[in-house]
């Protein structure tokens, strides 16, 4: 019986490994220096580790090989060499693998010269992302996605408003807790263009699962077009529908949790949704940003997001269409 | 017909050589004996009664967690499944995790102790036995009391390290965290007290000449856990009464934004936990080092080694607890050092991994099924130990911590270094506990499917958690791509699940219609071997004499003292070092009042979630409790 189950299971086994293929949240394929160095010590681990485990077994195995020879004195005295040698191999081993930690530990050194300086904040569960800029009419604030630009040394501001979070995006970087009350940093820099996901890694409530990011990397030029865009206000109207829309907007509750810049809009206790449509997701990572599934969400986020902290906003289906037209052209 | 005889030959003051030996069982039986039936049942301060239900109710929680276990992984075993709301779910993990650390592992550990310890160093009774039917009460209240919680949709749901704020009055909203935090000072309650008993009861009651070096290895095991406990409980108490005064009163401790500091709970937390993951590996290690020389035919390879390895561990175990805040933003200097504290643990383990291959090779290792649990142990333990070596290294922690890495290295620890060697510890003991063995052949069975089941099932989170999947999340989306993986994983939770539903079968059939049990089936070397299975209610007739490390096997006939009064429970209290008798100790009767204290204590802890009056008013009845407790008796303690 038992063996049927193990012809049943056998396809199992492939599908998992096709798994590890193509995947934008691992930190097995790094696509940075900082991940890369991780992964170099993850294997290095592992390999030491796995050996040291191999060597184990087969002294167990050599102790129930010989088990129906009595030991003699001399066994004995020899026993306790070898333990004392193992002892002194455990020691020497456990050096070096400290000191190899603190090798890699100090290849992640947080104080780059020019960082992009991006501070992320979080919510339960949504990100705020604001870009710094020494000048402050250069600085603005997004959510829920970031762009960085290729091989340049990105500086996360990290806190949160509420309860602890993890900003994770292990393609990239280990993680680091964002702590109400306190200020921590993570330096990110990316190599290979592409989206990596980041997640929230440290239980945060009701929907901690949903508590994703894009992160973007993409090449100077691009990063600078699509920075530029971001401090513009929001884009006017260009039909009466979009127009409607956005009178609802501002004139309803809408407004008293969302920012849109160039609108009387300017609520901070959800996401800034000023070019909400030239981001890749919504709700956090959950759904694919088009004017369907914003109009799904405004209908009811809370069957989409169980126990989110946007409620339900009563409307007609007039008053659904024009509002999540107009978001969809707030790129 | 021997009854009456005696009634009439037992004076005050008569002594084990006052009466003939054939009715010395019979008069102990009568003094020593708990009564059948309901009273007998509350009463009782017999540390076996005690211990076997300590036993049996925490192998129940553990049932329990396990049911739970499957639950999450019927949820998580495709993408986006809707079996569980993620409200239900945030329960479910959360009561897993407290139910298995606080009402099974570190209970179950204390249980055998308090069974098996007074048996071992040849005592009998454990010291303050009062305390200790007080202590089951209270862990068994307690319990429940989460349970019901739990029932009532009234679970806590913050994990079950309740980080504030999440776990704080802002954000944990409801009983629910309340219900948590009371939950530990029950359960911690509980285990000082079973702490304490097992300091004394080791330092002062062992038989003559158990001098410090022929002390078992489990009992130095137990005794390095015992003031583990000790040591670390108070943080706890501490980190978990602040919580409910922040909760209950509008403290700030925890409340950043009026000078409290959300980290500090971190500290007083972990303070705890870490040394508690010692507090449940330490007596395994004493489990194996009991039932390695047994089954290798040959004694320990290295005790001196061994003992220095177990209060090493328990030393070093309370400078480690900052790899568990890798990633808070600590200083680097700090992270560095506490890499290094954690890293520097794996030398004692070593130690002790070495000393037992030794023993291995140097004997004749005879596979029996508790044996085969302790191969068990060797090849998932290891496997546990190192990925906490990788663990320990900050820069490695920072890409799996909180991932499902960190919960495979735990399973890998926990299971594969406590409860292995415990299961293997109950196929052991249980022929002396209730005289029966437990079936060789479902043993092996059992052994099998609980290995096979337990790293099919957790070696892949190791992989899942490198790819990416953080912990505590109630689902993940397709594209990631960790359905595959998290599929087999639920599969191959039902064989392991199968391999304990098994065990629990064994064990009660056993218990039922096992074959009958010797006095020494397994030809062991420690003192609980030589009393009869399952023992008396007095343990040993007379006080065995101790004159090497196993006794067992060294002397064909077992000395033993003389002298004791046996017209009252009374015991032999002997140096701390060299076990020299010291005195003769009256040891309590029954009584009812721990059982009271017990339950007035619990109303006043539950009420007090809901009102700090509770405090005030729930004292009474506690007092009177006590003084029930410690009235004095009417005849003086001590004549002699
Ligand atoms: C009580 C405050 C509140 C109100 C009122 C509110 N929202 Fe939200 N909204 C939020 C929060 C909080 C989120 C983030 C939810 C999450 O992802 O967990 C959010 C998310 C969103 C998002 C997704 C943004 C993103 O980038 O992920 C959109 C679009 C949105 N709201 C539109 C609206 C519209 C339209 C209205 C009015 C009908 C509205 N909201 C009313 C709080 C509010
Ligand atoms: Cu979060």
């Amino acid at each position: 019986m038992i063996r049927r189950f193990w012809r049943r299971m056998a396809w199992i086994v492939p599908l998992a490994c096709s798994a590890c293929g193509e995947t934008f949240q691992s930190a097995l394929q790094p696509a940075g220096p900082h991940a890369a160095s991780l992964a170099r010590l993850i294997w290095s681990f592992t390999a030491i580790c796995g050996v040291i485990w191999l060597l184990v077994m087969l002294v167990l195995l050599f102790a129930l090989w010989r088990r129906h020879r009595p030991a003699e004195a001399r066994h004995e005295r020899r026993a306790t060499a070898i333990i004392g040698a193992a002892v002194a191999a455990t020691v020497l081993i456990i050096t070096g693998l400290t000191l190899m930690s603190y090798a890699a530990t100090r290849g992640l050194s947080d104080d780059a010269p020019d960082p992009v300086v991006i501070r992320v904040r979080g919510y339960q569960w949504w990100w705020e992302v604001t870009y710094a800029d020494r000048r402050p009419e250069r600085t603005f604030v997004t959510a829920n996605e970031i762009h960085i630009p290729l091989h340049r040394p990105v500086r996360l501001e990290l806190t949160a408003a509420d309860v602890i979070h993890s900003f994770w995006v292990p393609n990239l970087a280990g993680k680091q807790d964002l702590i109400p009350g306190r200020n921590n940093t993570l330096t990110i820099v990316a190599d290979a263009p592409g989206t990596y996901r980041a997640q929230c890694a440290e239980f945060c409530g009701l929907q901690h699962a949903h508590m994703a990011l894009p992160v973007i990397a993409e090449d100077a030029a691009a990063f600078d077009t699509w920075r530029q865009a971001q401090l513009a206000e929001a884009p006017a109207p260009v039909t009466a529908e979009q127009a409607a829309g956005r009178d609802f907007f501002t004139a309803g509750p809408c407004s008293a949790c969302h920012t849109v810049r160039g609108t009387s809009a300017a609520g901070r206790l959800g996401p800034d949704l000023t070019h909400v449509a030239s981001r890749q997701t919504i709700a956090a990572g959950q759904l694919p940003t088009t004017r369907g599934s914003l109009a799904a969400w405004i209908a009811d986020p809370q069957t989409i997001k169980p126990g989110n902290n946007m409620p339900l906003v009563p409307m007609t289906p007039d008053q659904l269409q024009s509002v999540s037209a107009w978001l969809a052209s707030l790129r | 017909m021997s009854g009456s005889y005696l009634e009439q030959v037992v004076q005050p003051d008569t002594r084990d050589t006052d009466i003939p030996p054939r009715l010395l069982g019979p008069q102990l039986e009568r003094i020593w004996g708990t009564p059948r039936g309901l009273w007998g049942f509350l009463t009782t301060v017999d540390h076996k009664r005690i211990g076997q239900r300590y036993i049996v109710t925490a192998f129940i929680f553990l049932a329990m967690g396990g049911v739970l276990a499957l639950l999450m992984r019927l949820q998580l075993s495709g993408p986006e499944r809707r079996f569980i709301d993620p409200d239900r779910y945030n329960q479910i993990f959360t009561m897993h995790g407290t139910n298995m650390m606080f009402l099974f592992a570190v209970p179950v550990m204390e249980a055998v102790a308090v069974y098996i310890v007074p048996l071992m160093v040849g005592t009998r009774n454990i010291a303050f036995p009062r305390l200790n039917a007080f202590s089951y009460w209270m862990f068994l209240i307690g319990g429940l009391v989460l349970w019901v919680g739990f029932a009532l949709d009234m679970g806590p749901d913050v994990g079950w390290f309740a980080y504030v704020p999440l776990s704080g009055p802002q954000y944990g909203a409801g009983k629910r965290s309340d219900i948590w935090a009371q939950m530990i000072t029950f359960t911690e309650i509980a285990a000082l007290a079973v702490a304490v008993e097992l300091v004394v009861t080791i330092l002062k009651q062992r038989a003559p000449g158990m001098t410090l070096d022929r002390i078992p290895l489990f009992v130095w095991a137990m005794l390095v856990t015992a003031f583990a406990v000790i040591c670390a409980m108070p943080a706890i108490m501490i980190a978990s009464t602040s919580l409910i005064l922040d909760r209950l009163v509008g403290t700030h401790f925890f409340n950043p934004s009026e000078g409290g500091d959300v980290l500090l709970w971190q500290h007083l937390f972990w303070f705890f936990g870490h040394p508690e993951v010692y507090i449940i590996f330490l007596p395994a290690v004493g489990m194996i080092s009991s039932i390695i020389p047994t089954f290798a035919r040959r004694p320990i390879v290295g005790y001196l080694p061994l003992v220095l390895a177990l209060i090493a561990t328990g030393i070093l175990a309370f400078g480690l607890w900052v790899h568990h805040m890798f990633v808070t933003g600590l200083p680097r200097l700090g992270e560095s050092f506490f890499t290094a504290s954690s890293m520097a643990i794996a030398v004692p383990n070593g130690i002790q991994i070495f000393c037992w291959l030794a023993t291995l090779v140097l004997g004749r290792p005879v596979l029996k099924t508790p044996m085969l649990f302790i191969l068990a142990f060797f090849f998932t333990f290891v496997i546990g130990g190192l990925s906490g070596v990788m663990v320990a290294s900050v820069p490695f922690d920072t890409q799996v911590h909180d991932t499902y890495f960190v919960v495979a290295h735990f399973h890998y620890v926990l299971i594969g270094g406590a409860v292995f060697p415990l299961m293997g510890a109950v196929y052991y003991w249980f022929p002396k506990i209730t005289g029966r063995m437990m079936s060789e052949r479902i043993g092996r069975w059992v052994v099998g499917l609980v290995v096979v089941g337990f790293n099919l099932t957790f070696f892949p989170m190791h992989i899942l958690g490198l790819q990416g999947m953080p912990r505590r999340i109630y689902t993940y989306q397709p594209e990631l791509g960790w359905g595959p993986l998290n599929l087999f994983v639920s599969l191959s939770g039902c064989i392991l699940a199968a391999g304990f539903v098994l065990f629990f079968f064994d064990v009660v059939r056993s218990m039922r219609s096992g074959a009958p049990a010797s006095d020494n089936p397994w030809q062991a070397a420690t003192l609980e071997w030589a009393t009869s299975s399952p023992p008396p209610s007095y343990n040993f007739s007379r006080i065995p004499v101790v004159t090497s490390a196993n006794p067992l096997w060294d002397a064909t006939i077992l000395p033993a003292t003389r002298g004791l009064r046996v017209e009252r429970r009374e015991l032999l209290v002997t140096t701390v070092v060299d076990a020299e008798p010291q005195a003769r100790e009256s040891s309590p009767s029954d009584s009812i009042w721990p059982f009271w204290a017990a339950v007035t204590t619990s109303v006043l802890l539950v009420s007090s979630i809901f009102t700090p009056w509770a405090v005030v008013w729930g004292a009474i009845p506690v007092t009177f409790a006590l003084i029930g407790w410690f009235w004095p008796k009417s005849t003086p303690e001590d004549l002699a």
